[in-house]
């Protein structure tokens, strides 16, 4: 195995006693001495930092951003086209089955789009991008900046003590801004279903900055486990647990993200991998859909447990691809697949722990209200 | 009190045996979330699995650390399962057992012992 590799704050994950674990090639923090349940509860209440620099950072450039774009738009099934400058948007890489390849966070920068992926799926995407973009479009991999994503309903008074231009921000949108004396590209979004801030800071800047928000009474360091169960509640997919090359955006309940004008009868209809798939499914529906589930007893369901209609007998109806104990929720909460027929909110299912089913109904995510500030 | 390599505290009260997990368990479950209990009046064998403890990051089990009969259980975790993280050692405990075999106790480890075996 190659030897892991770190990001910029390892020191400070180190100095600030976190423990740290082996994720997607690097060594991250799981948590830090505050705890899993703390964490996630600060973030919800206050605010929270995380080191999300192992996530690939990518810039397209071409000769125009309508060039680039249009080019972009080969690979995933939404509108880039119609993102208008300094607004970002959630997207995928299709595969041509219809599969997901990876989800993505793109914005359009008036001359490039950035392009934020996964860690795990990076080397593939950078490697995706560039066999099918170039060479009309340079695919430039991101080496000297750590990405740090300040998230909960305090984010904003704290990070606006630093830059106070973040306060102006809307959900989604993205600038380039000074903080501590260095050019941060900043997008107001992350990944726990509160408003927050995703900031790229160059490398050597990266832990002076994390200094500076730690030394605020409401920021905490925050690991990969609060991480997990932020997203798990706010009904977010982690890629290669609930969405992976085998599960399409139909079935991953993300045709949201599919906008009109990509889908069938819209102006730039297709025109992406697995297009005829993807839209036949829309038009015909899928044998298996995502929904969240919720345990109705006190005892977690974790990724694999199976799910059942009857409380005896029978062949699984769906499995779990995301579960553990909802801190905000203060209970056990996961999503799965499960079959469609039995996707409907309300549906009264069983999941089975340790050989015994235990009631689980379907139910609506997020499991806990978005606080975006729109 | 006496420790076994599955992390637990065996600690003897007239003729009973109470068990719970040790400091250096609950340290490394993290926050426990859930605890399923087995029910009074069990007879359990050795290493039979007898409790569950979900914590944020996974589940485990819990051994019966001698074969006897289960007495009685602290049914309060149920409620409360993060005492398992405030106080390990005291309010935390999992169950009483009634050993059928008093002397299967000398094969567990006393503190220092303990101590050295988690380093």
């Amino acid at each position: 195995m190659d030897a892991l590799q770190r990001t910029p704050l390892y020191d400070l994950h180190l100095e600030l006693g976190a423990k740290m674990v082996p994720f997607a090639g690097y060594e991250m923090p799981v948590q830090y001495p505050l705890g899993v349940m703390k964490e996630h509860l600060h973030t919800r209440a206050e605010a929270g930092l995380f080191d999300v620099s192992h996530m690939g950072q990518v810039i397209l450039r071409g000769e125009s951003l309508e060039a680039i774009a249009k080019a972009f738009e080969g690979l995933v099934p939404v509108d880039v086209l119609g993102l208008d400058t300094g607004r970002q948007r959630y997207g995928f890489f299709t595969n041509d089955t219809g599969g997901i390849e990876d989800d993505l966070m793109f914005a359009n920068r008036g001359d490039h789009l950035f392009v934020v992926v996964n860690a795990a799926c990076k080397a593939a995407d950078i490697a995706r991008m560039k066999a099918a973009l170039e060479p009309g479009i340079t695919v430039e991999t991101i080496t000297d900046r750590a990405l740090v994503a300040l998230q909960g309903p305090q984010a904003e008074a704290a990070l606006s003590r630093l830059a106070p231009e973040i306060a102006e921000m809307r959900f989604m949108d993205v600038a380039t801004v000074e903080i501590l004396g260095v050019d941060c590209w900043v997008s107001r979004s992350g990944y726990t279903g509160e408003d927050g801030f995703e900031i790229s800071v160059p490398d050597g800047s990266a832990e002076a900055l994390c200094r500076a928000l730690l030394e605020m009474e409401e920021v905490e360091a925050i690991g990969l486990g609060a991480r997990d169960s932020l997203r798990l509640e706010a009904g977010l997919c982690l890629y290669g647990n609930d969405i992976d090359a085998g599960t399409s955006p139909v079935e991953a309940a993300l045709t949201w993200a599919i906008q009109k004008v990509r889908r069938t009868g819209g102006a730039r209809a297709g025109g992406f991998p697995g297009a005829e798939a993807i839209l036949g499914q829309m038009a015909e529906g899928v044998a298996r859909k995502r929904v969240g589930l919720l345990p109705e007893g006190r005892a977690p369901m974790r990724g694999g447990t199976e799910i059942y209609a009857s409380d005896e007998g029978g062949a699984p109806i769906g499995t779990v691809t995301s579960g553990g104990f909802g801190p905000s929720v203060n209970g056990p909460v996961a999503m799965g697949y499960v079959s469609a027929e039995y996707a409907s909110k309300d549906s009264e299912l069983f999941g089975e722990v340790r050989g015994k089913r235990m009631p689980v109904k379907v139910v609506r995510l997020p499991f806990v209200p978005a606080g975006f500030k729109r | 009190m006496k420790f076994t390599e599955e992390h637990e505290w065996l600690r003897v009260e007239d003729d009973v045996v109470v068990v719970g997990i040790t400091e250096h368990a609950s340290e490394q479950l993290g926050d426990v979330v859930f605890i399923e209990l087995p029910e009074e009046g069990t007879e359990v064998s050795k290493d039979d699995e007898v409790c569950v403890i979900e914590s944020v990051k996974a589940a485990s089990d819990i051994l019966a650390p001698l074969d006897g009969e289960i007495v009685e259980v602290n049914a309060a975790l149920v409620e409360d399962p993060g005492k398992v993280n405030e106080d390990p050692l005291g309010d935390a405990w999992f169950f009483k057992m009634k050993p059928a075999d008093a002397s299967q106790m000398d094969d567990y480890m006393d503190e220092a012992a303990y101590k050295d075996f988690v380093g």
